[in-house]
């Protein structure tokens, strides 16, 4: 998934542990037997270990959960933390380089054509276009200059040669996670590589991976009539804080990150008290825990970084995003609700299921069954993220020839029907049940287990929460689905976006019809 | 990894799935599109945005890594000690065949106690009538919904996700499937179930026009998301716009698919040769006694009939196809590729890693570290089961750069004849694959699933044994041969899908003679009301 689809399901996950916990206490897969299996350990830097002992094949996974993403990134910097983690692929002072002390130098210099560059081209007043075309070729001949010593990718090329798989990372509004598979004879040069770049990463080939995020942005977001939609949604519907704010970055931004802006980011955010680092696979924690203490001691420490101070402010005035263009209806709307630690979290998880959860589920049924309106139509939450307050959204595809009004009018009575009448017994045991098996179905893939017990201990403090969460999911009431329900969805409180079909420009100018 | 052409077939069928829709719908679980240095395939239903990895490139400079490689003063990692991996035979399924030619596997896991199965029927979308193109993708949707006489589908719904189970069922290129999966303790019951269905559908009109309205959805959304209709229509060009293997569905075709059609395809397949599947926590002596229960009884199964599908490979030119709310063009690079059968398919694996298997691939190299001019890049020479998949490198940049990356990818391309591979490259290429070929079989249910497509398509059980010996034996002359045998540039098509009046300077630089302009509009069935209004 190269959309941020794991909090949520991470969460589902936590909740069928707990069930399960209740049902199948005696199994292997319970919360002792886990207990037994995993191992963690916080070293003198602040960075928490996790091991979790898993042998079903000689392979395992791992995965670096940083604390920190794109919601950090400074002012005017949008899509820094998300530059930053492509850069964690270029190397080290040790690997990408020949000769390390001389790309040093030449580093600096780019650094400072760039300053340079950018102070003339920013310059409101008397912009020198001349100038401003001697100070690029300078920018570009220093990083030529730097680029010859350059070894091309030599930190994937290595983990490739070592049987990696899966290599990739993901940068969210909330976090950054650094992940792949390995065969288990690999484990200590997997701990040398990772820990060698988050402590010693080489601000290497900067601009021109500044060049690719660009078109990454024009395939996700530009180019893509969703990717558009839903940034124009978060942008209305947010207006204090961050998470209304493109993740991978406004365009103008973006393309002006600098190197320097992307080591601070580095420097003050990946510390060992913002990072856990979890492990999965066929490893033993009294042989494994040793070698990564060494080799993870060398993360600097520092501070865990202060905490945001933007809350979002109350929505009191309902709010639509009309774009019309050349393409098919979509309907989206969204309500502001609490972050992942309200006690009713598990509350808004039994909504989405009893809306969305396959063909038995209430928005499909009415929908897409009975009216023959939608093609497909789903409640979720939290989006952007659950760190802070996201969205409880919705989202809808208009079969052909009908409307993102229908879809609106449909979502809404289901909505009212929530509020008014309680779920039925069947209703929310279904939710638990499924909960419950789902969450067992995760518990046999060792990078989905890093992922997870990375997730959950850096957002809980401890990974056991996984599973005492679904305490929380048995103890839902169909009381509390109607209050909750109530409070949520108000209209002061929605944002809506939609597309609506228009001939495209070309077919207008020649006076055609579509 | 060496899925691209595979996928891409597949692809070619995108708009049945639907495509562009799925992606944010899988986004529920509420982030933000994520950003990775690597795109991914996303959630089933979509296309691949790039199968194996989106990897590539390098132009006729090459050289870089290489030459500094050797510069290079120490490399701490060689130091560190790799000791000898942990024993690991992996656990086979047991495989029985029954005396009516049906083909059982039982691979037990009793890690987590759920059993899951699956009956795969020979018979997909490439072997239906084309003028009612969409029929399998219909039928394996209303198949499932549909139900059978005992329990209609809704009924079914409740009672399976009361239990947090499933039994679906889908229609594929050259196969349909249906497939279930529960809690051990339901495993009785849900089997009993899926059995019913196979045997005893029962098609309900109303469930095939909630299936039609589903596909017709997608057809009329197909032009909406640009990597779809790139992918889609390239393989047009490879192919042939009629082939079984690209044709797609439109309103009139979908349209056309009556209720007997479904139970006619129905009767047609299931007499096929059906290979049963079951993974999970059971007890092996009393699921092969069930299994035989269900089975045996059937008739002898037919032999499928061989396709003789004549393959042809693109016309050599440029194709272009405007989209005027981009700002980057999709290129597609497309020619013939082969089977699996071709005992050269390891040679070419090879050759795949080196021009755009990974990181330190040529494509990669070139176009996006060195040149900066793509997210997205990477492709390969395609190799199927049982037909020629594609060859295929896909490069996606900012409107102003396609002449430069495009030339940069078919230089990248050409330069496999022309600039012969080093000892290093093969090297890397053979560690690439090699150390990371357990990962096609390190879970039970990875071998389970690999055994069912060998005997689907009638390949040996010890095909990757085979496969990663013959990888091992490859030499730098047998490489070097290969890409003089199977890469030949003037033979390739080139599709541009992209904003055209941002393409400066456009395609005419690339020099592959005039620029074909593709027609994609949707037909759209007449509605004699309708036209008489516009009058």
């Amino acid at each position: 998934m190269q959309s941020r689809g794991f909090p949520w399901i991470w969460k589902s996950f936590a909740a069928l542990a707990l069930a399960m916990l209740a049902w199948h206490g005696a199994q292997a897969q319970d919360l002792k037997s886990f207990e037994q299996r995993t191992t963690t350990k916080v070293l003198p830097n602040g960075l928490t270990l996790i091991v979790c002992e898993r042998p079903e094949a000689p392979v395992f996974s791992y995965s670096t959960f940083i604390d920190a993403g794109d919601v950090n990134d400074p002012s005017g910097q949008s899509g820094l933390a998300h530059m930053f983690e492509h850069l964690a692929f270029k190397g080290t002072s040790e690997i990408g380089t020949t000769d390390w002390a001389a790309e040093k130098v030449a580093l600096v210099k780019v650094e400072a054509a760039n300053d340079a560059y950018e102070a003339e081209y920013l310059k409101a007043v008397g912009r020198d276009p001349k100038k401003l075309a001697e100070l690029e070729k300078a920018f570009k001949a220093a990083q030529d200059e730097a680029h010859k010593y350059v070894v091309q990718n030599q930190f994937w090329e290595v983990a490739e040669r070592n049987g990696a798989t899966g290599i990739n990372a993901e940068t969210g509004l909330d976090d950054t996670m650094y992940f792949w598979s390995m065969p288990e004879n690999r484990l200590e040069l997997w701990a040398w590589l990772e820990s060698s770049r988050l402590a010693d990463v080489a601000p290497r080939e900067f601009y021109k991976e500044r060049d690719v995020v660009m078109e990454e942005r024009r395939m996700r977001t530009d180019s893509n009539p969703i990717g558009r939609l839903f940034e124009q949604f978060v942008a209305t519907a947010y207006v204090a804080h961050n998470y209304g704010r493109s993740g991978v970055g406004w365009p103008s931004e973006v393309s002006q990150i600098s190197a320097t802006e992307a080591m601070a980011f580095h420097k003050k955010y990946y510390v060992g008290s913002n990072i856990v680092v979890a492990v999965v696979g066929d490893v033993k924690a009294s042989e494994t825990m040793p070698v990564l203490e060494r080799y993870f001691s060398r993360v600097p420490a520092g501070p865990k970084p202060e905490e945001m101070t933007t809350v979002e402010p109350k929505q009191f005035a309902e709010k639509t995003v009309a774009i019309h263009e050349a393409t098919q209806p979509i309907y989206i709307e969204g309500y502001h609700r609490p972050d992942y630690r309200d006690p009713d979290d598990a509350v808004y998880d039994a909504i989405s299921d009893i809306f969305s959860n396959g063909r038995v589920s209430r928005l499909y049924r009415s929908l897409v069954r009975d009216q023959q309106i939608a093609a497909e139509v789903e409640g979720f939450s939290p989006y952007p993220g659950d760190k802070y307050p996201g969205l409880y959204c919705f989202f809808a595809v208009p079969l052909p020839g009908h409307t993102p009004a229908e879809m609106r009018d449909g979502i809404h009575k289901e909505i009212e029907k929530l509020k008014t009448t309680d779920v039925t017994d069947d209703e929310l045991a279904m939710f638990k049940n499924r909960t419950r098996a789902d969450l067992l179905r995760g518990l046999a893939d060792n990078q989905g287990l890093a992922n997870v017990l990375a997730e959950y201990q850096t957002r809980f403090g401890d990974w056991r929460e996984l599973f005492l969460q679904l305490d929380k999911v048995d103890k839902v009431t169909k009381a509390d689905i109607r209050r909750v329900a109530n409070t949520l969805f108000e209209a002061s409180n929605r944002t809506s976006a939609w597309i609506e079909t228009a001939a495209p420009a070309a077919q207008k100018n020649a006076g055609g019809a579509q | 990894m060496n899925q691209i052409s595979e996928k891409h077939l597949s692809g070619a069928k995108a708009p049945f799935e639907f495509g562009a829709v799925a992606a944010p719908v899988r986004l529920r679980s509420g982030q933000a599109l994520k950003s990775c240095p690597v795109t991914k395939q996303s959630g089933a239903g979509t296309k691949p945005v790039f199968a194996a990895a989106v990897l590539a490139g390098a132009i006729c400079c090459a050289l870089l890594a290489p030459i500094n490689l050797s510069a290079q003063q120490s490399k701490p990692w060689e130091k560190i000690p790799v000791p000898r991996l942990h024993e690991f035979k992996p656990q086979q399924p047991k495989r029985i065949q029954l005396k009516n030619g049906i083909v059982l596997f039982l691979q037990e896991d009793h890690e987590l106690p759920f059993v899951s199965g699956s009956v795969l029927i020979p018979g997909g979308a490439r072997d239906e009538d084309k003028a009612k193109t969409g029929l399998v993708e219909l039928y394996g949707q209303a198949w499932r919904t549909s139900g059978t006489a005992k329990l209609s589908g809704d009924a079914m719904d409740d009672l399976l996700e009361a239990k947090a189970a499933h039994i679906e069922t889908e229609g594929g290129e050259e196969s349909t499937a249906l497939s279930w999966d529960s809690l051990k303790g339901d495993a009785d019951q849900v089997f009993s179930l899926a059995v019913d269905l196979l045997l005893h559908p029962k098609f309900n009109p109303e469930k095939l026009a909630l299936a039609q309205q589903q596909v017709a959805t997608g057809i009329v959304r197909r032009n909406d998301e640009v990597s779809e209709i790139a992918e889609r229509e390239s393989a047009k060009l490879v192919y042939g716009a009629d082939s079984p293997y690209t044709r797609q569905p439109e309103l009139a075709t979908v349209g056309a698919v009556t209720v007997d059609d479904l139970k006619a395809w129905h009767d047609r397949t299931i007499g096929g040769k059906l290979i049963v599947a079951i993974g999970g926590d059971f007890d092996p002596v009393a699921m092969e006694a069930k299994l035989r229960a269900a089975f045996e009884a059937l008739p002898p199964v037919k032999p499928t009939a061989p396709r003789h599908d004549a393959f042809a490979g693109p016309t050599p030119g440029v194709s272009f196809i405007d989209k005027e709310d981009v700002n980057q063009s999709n290129v597609e690079i497309v020619g013939l590729g082969t089977d699996r059968h071709n005992p050269d398919v390891p040679k070419l694996a090879l050759m795949n890693d080196i021009l755009g298997g990974g990181f330190s691939s040529r494509l990669i190299q070139k176009v996006r570290t060195e040149l900066g001019l793509a997210y997205a890049v990477g492709g390969g020479y395609g190799f199927a089961y049982d037909h020629p998949a594609a060859f295929r490198v896909m490069v996606i940049t900012k409107s102003a750069s396609t002449v430069d990356a495009t030339k940069a990818a078919l230089g990248e391309i050409a330069g496999l004849t022309t600039r012969d591979f080093t000892q290093e490259e093969l090297d890397r290429a053979k560690d690439n694959i090699l150390n990371s070929f357990l990962f096609r079989y390190d879970s039970r249910e990875k071998v389970l699933a690999e055994q069912e497509r060998l005997e689907f398509y009638g390949y040996p059980a010890n095909y990757l044994e085979t496969y990663q010996d013959a990888l091992k034996k490859v030499t730098l002359a047998d490489l070097n041969a290969a890409a003089k045998k199977y890469i030949h540039p003037g033979k390739l098509a080139v599709l541009v899908v992209g904003n055209g009046p941002e393409i400066k300077p456009g395609l005419d630089e690339l020099k592959l003679g005039p620029v074909h302009t593709v027609d994609i509009t949707i037909p759209m069935p007449k509605q004699p009301a309708e036209t008489e209004k516009k009058q």
